[in-house]
């Protein structure tokens, strides 16, 4: 396992490296910030002479250059807007985000869990065909609408909870539903369908023919062999729940990473674009290795 | 005659599927005394699963029992609770299966699967049940069995795992053991051990086996009594010498023909040309009409009754009917 692990962290670097040259290359697509950064009247030698200051007229091997000398000393220059090194501003949103995040997995994995277990093993009965189809409405609404209508129904017109923002437990809930029952629509679906497989399974008969109680022979034996597929197709997925943080933090005006993130990409905020990316990248490619790990201690006959 | 420990009458098990209803068990009947073993043999789809996981009380949807009794010590297992049912299975009737690499599961221990049994069924401790298990593991032969007590089932050859798949059935001492095709996917050097294997334990308590096979050579060597199957329907039922001497179905006479035999060389075995029809497309007459070389008007379209020949022997085809109207 030891072993193993420092494999995997190794492996994290290369990964970061491409990523942080992938990012460099879209920001030097996307272009010019200058514009955005003076006065409407600005003159053209006004312009000029910032974009010298910035090295914006260099070529681009100069320009990555720099940007990754920056990088190895986590520096991911200056925000525009914030007049600040960009890295601090981005890590002090991070916890937001982070608490958005684990209660949209807690939230997911209470309803998913359950729902899809439930859904397998009643196959075809009203309530699997209402999980199911609830399932596939679900994924299908977007999070952004999703957010709106919670926060009409909720907040406006019952008042249980805050519209926007974050402070206590109840700023918490209607964000963390938007993006958890998004997950757990895939999620059931995910678990309905791997159960399904495994309790075909020969090693099920058998646990029958042993007297064994159906709780037992479905919760022991089916389900933690129908989550080995579950964990490594979540984990892939972690990149779609970023995508849904973005939005969410957004609607809900939630201070976290997604909302600065979508922020500095409308104010061409480069800076904490790029520091944002990386970030997120970062924590990308660390739930993948946790998704690996688990993987691993769930199945025995992967070998480290 | 001791009473019979397993008597099934008239069981008919059908599959509910999308192209209709299939019959793969028509109207099974027989009997098992304790002790005795019997052999289910047939070719590939003539009902033998189905039969004994009907009698397990495991056959899932879209399958069902439609009719018929399934009498264990008198007790009909086709009305029993689930909770009775689960009771008696793994304790009085256990099961092997035909696939020793996929019927244990993957995560969890060989030790962890033995000792569920043995926890669930006799109420032991946890230590009660992996001295047992242990104990089952050293009995059916599995060196360093405190070592594959803790290994997973990967790291088993088919062999081992059949191995303890039989430590698994037996660890509650059942009354009947039923093996399906126990050895078929094994070498042929091993099948042999394991099922003098699976004979020296249960001669010990007494257990009754149902063994299903398609090896006619095991038969010979191990049971008391054979019931052929085809189509769903038994064709033939009798004592072992009986069948090997006097076989009277046309069917039985053909997978005998089809067994090579040391002291009849022969330059080229026989086979029963064609297979079995899938249960339920033949409607009229006998189900063996299509592939019998001995068929008559009759057999197409009138069904055979499965007719006492004598006191042990039963037989399901016109042939017999008429041979004793003849004498
Ligand atoms: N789940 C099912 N759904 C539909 N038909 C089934 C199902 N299970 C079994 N059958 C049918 O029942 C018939 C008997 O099957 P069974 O498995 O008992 O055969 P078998 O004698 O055990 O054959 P084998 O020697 O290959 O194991 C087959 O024709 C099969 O198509
Ligand atoms: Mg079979």
């Amino acid at each position: 396992m030891g072993k193993f692990l420092i494999r995997r962290l190794l492996q994290i670097i290369p990964v970061l490296f491409i990523i942080s040259f992938v990012v460099f290359c879209l920001v030097f697509v996307a272009g010019d910030p200058v514009a955005l950064m003076l006065p409407e009247d600005a003159s053209p030698e006004d312009i000029e002479q910032l974009r010298e200051s910035l090295g914006l007229n260099e070529p681009f091997h100069i320009q990555y250059f720099t940007y990754m000398l920056g990088l190895f000393q986590l520096d991911f220059g200056e925000s525009f807007r914030y007049g600040q090194s960009a890295l601090p501003i981005v890590l002090e949103r991070l916890p937001a985000t982070l608490e958005l995040a684990a209660a949209s997995m807690i939230v997911a994995i209470v309803i998913a869990i359950p729902l899809g277990i439930w859904s397998a093993t009643k196959k075809n009965s009203p309530l699997d065909l209402l999980a199911t189809g609830g399932s596939v409405l679900w994924k299908a609404m977007p999070n952004f609408w999703l957010g709106i209508m919670l926060i009409l129904l909720f907040s406006v017109t019952l008042g249980w909870f805050p519209v926007s923002g974050r402070g206590n437990f109840s700023h918490l809930v209607l964000p963390a539903l938007t993006l958890g029952t998004g997950i757990a629509a895939e999620m059931t679906r995910l678990i309905r369908s791997s159960m399904l497989e495994i309790l075909n399974q020969d090693y099920i008969r058998t646990a029958k023919s042993k007297g064994i109680r159906d709780f037992y022979v479905v919760n022991k034996h089916a389900f933690r062999n129908a989550l080995i597929p579950v964990v490594t197709i979540t984990a892939l997925q972690t990149s779609t729940v970023v995508g849904g943080t973005l939005i969410t933090e957004t609607v809900f005006s939630w201070p976290g990473l997604g909302q600065l993130l979508i922020q500095a990409v409308n104010t061409r905020d480069m800076a904490i674009v790029q520091a944002s990316v990386f970030i997120i990248a970062f924590f990308v490619i660390l739930m993948n290795l946790l998704a690996d790990i688990i993987y691993k201690l769930l199945d025995p006959r992967i070998k480290y | 005659m001791a009473e019979a420990l397993l008597e099934i009458k008239d069981l008919k098990t059908y599959f509910h599927t999308e192209n209709g209803v299939v019959p793969s068990v028509d109207g099974v009947s027989f009997s098992l005394k304790k002790g005795e073993t019997i052999a289910i043999v047939g070719e590939s789809g003539s009902g033998k699963s189905v039969t004994s996981l009907s009698i397990m009380g495991l056959i899932g949807s879209p399958g069902k029992i439609e009719g018929g009794e399934v009498l264990f010590e008198g007790q009909d297992l086709t009305t029993m609770s689930k909770r009775n049912m689960r009771k008696l299975r793994g304790n009085d009737i256990a099961m092997i299966f035909q696939e020793p690499l996929t019927s244990l599961n993957p995560l969890f221990t060989v030790g962890n699967q033995i000792s569920e049994s043995i926890r669930l069924h006799q109420k032991a401790s946890k230590e009660e049940a992996k001295i047992k298990s242990i104990e089952m593991l050293k009995k059916v032969g599995i060196p360093r069995a405190e070592k594959v007590y803790s290994s997973y089932p990967h790291l088993l050859s088919g062999g081992m795992r059949q191995r303890v798949m039989i430590a698994m059935a037996l660890s509650c001492n059942p009354k009947l053991l039923i093996a399906d095709e126990p050895t078929t996917a094994l070498d042929v050097t091993i099948q042999a051990q394991i099922l003098q294997l699976m004979k020296n334990l249960t001669n010990e308590n007494d257990t009754s086996i149902m063994l299903i096979t398609h090896d006619l050579g095991v038969v010979a060597e191990m049971v008391d009594t054979v019931i052929v199957m085809y189509a769903g329907q038994v064709v033939e039922y009798t004592d072992v010498f009986t069948l090997f001497k006097e076989p009277k179905h046309p069917y039985t006479k053909g997978l005998l023909d089809s067994t090579p035999k040391i002291h009849e060389l022969k330059d080229e075995l026989q086979s029963i040309e064609g297979t079995v029809p899938a249960p339920g497309t033949i409607t009229q007459g006998c189900k063996f009409q299509t592939r019998c070389t001995r068929a008559t008007a009759k057999c197409f379209v009138e069904e055979p009754e499965l007719k006492e020949l004598s006191s042990n022997h039963k037989v399901r085809c016109w042939l017999h009917e008429q041979e004793e109207v003849a004498i």
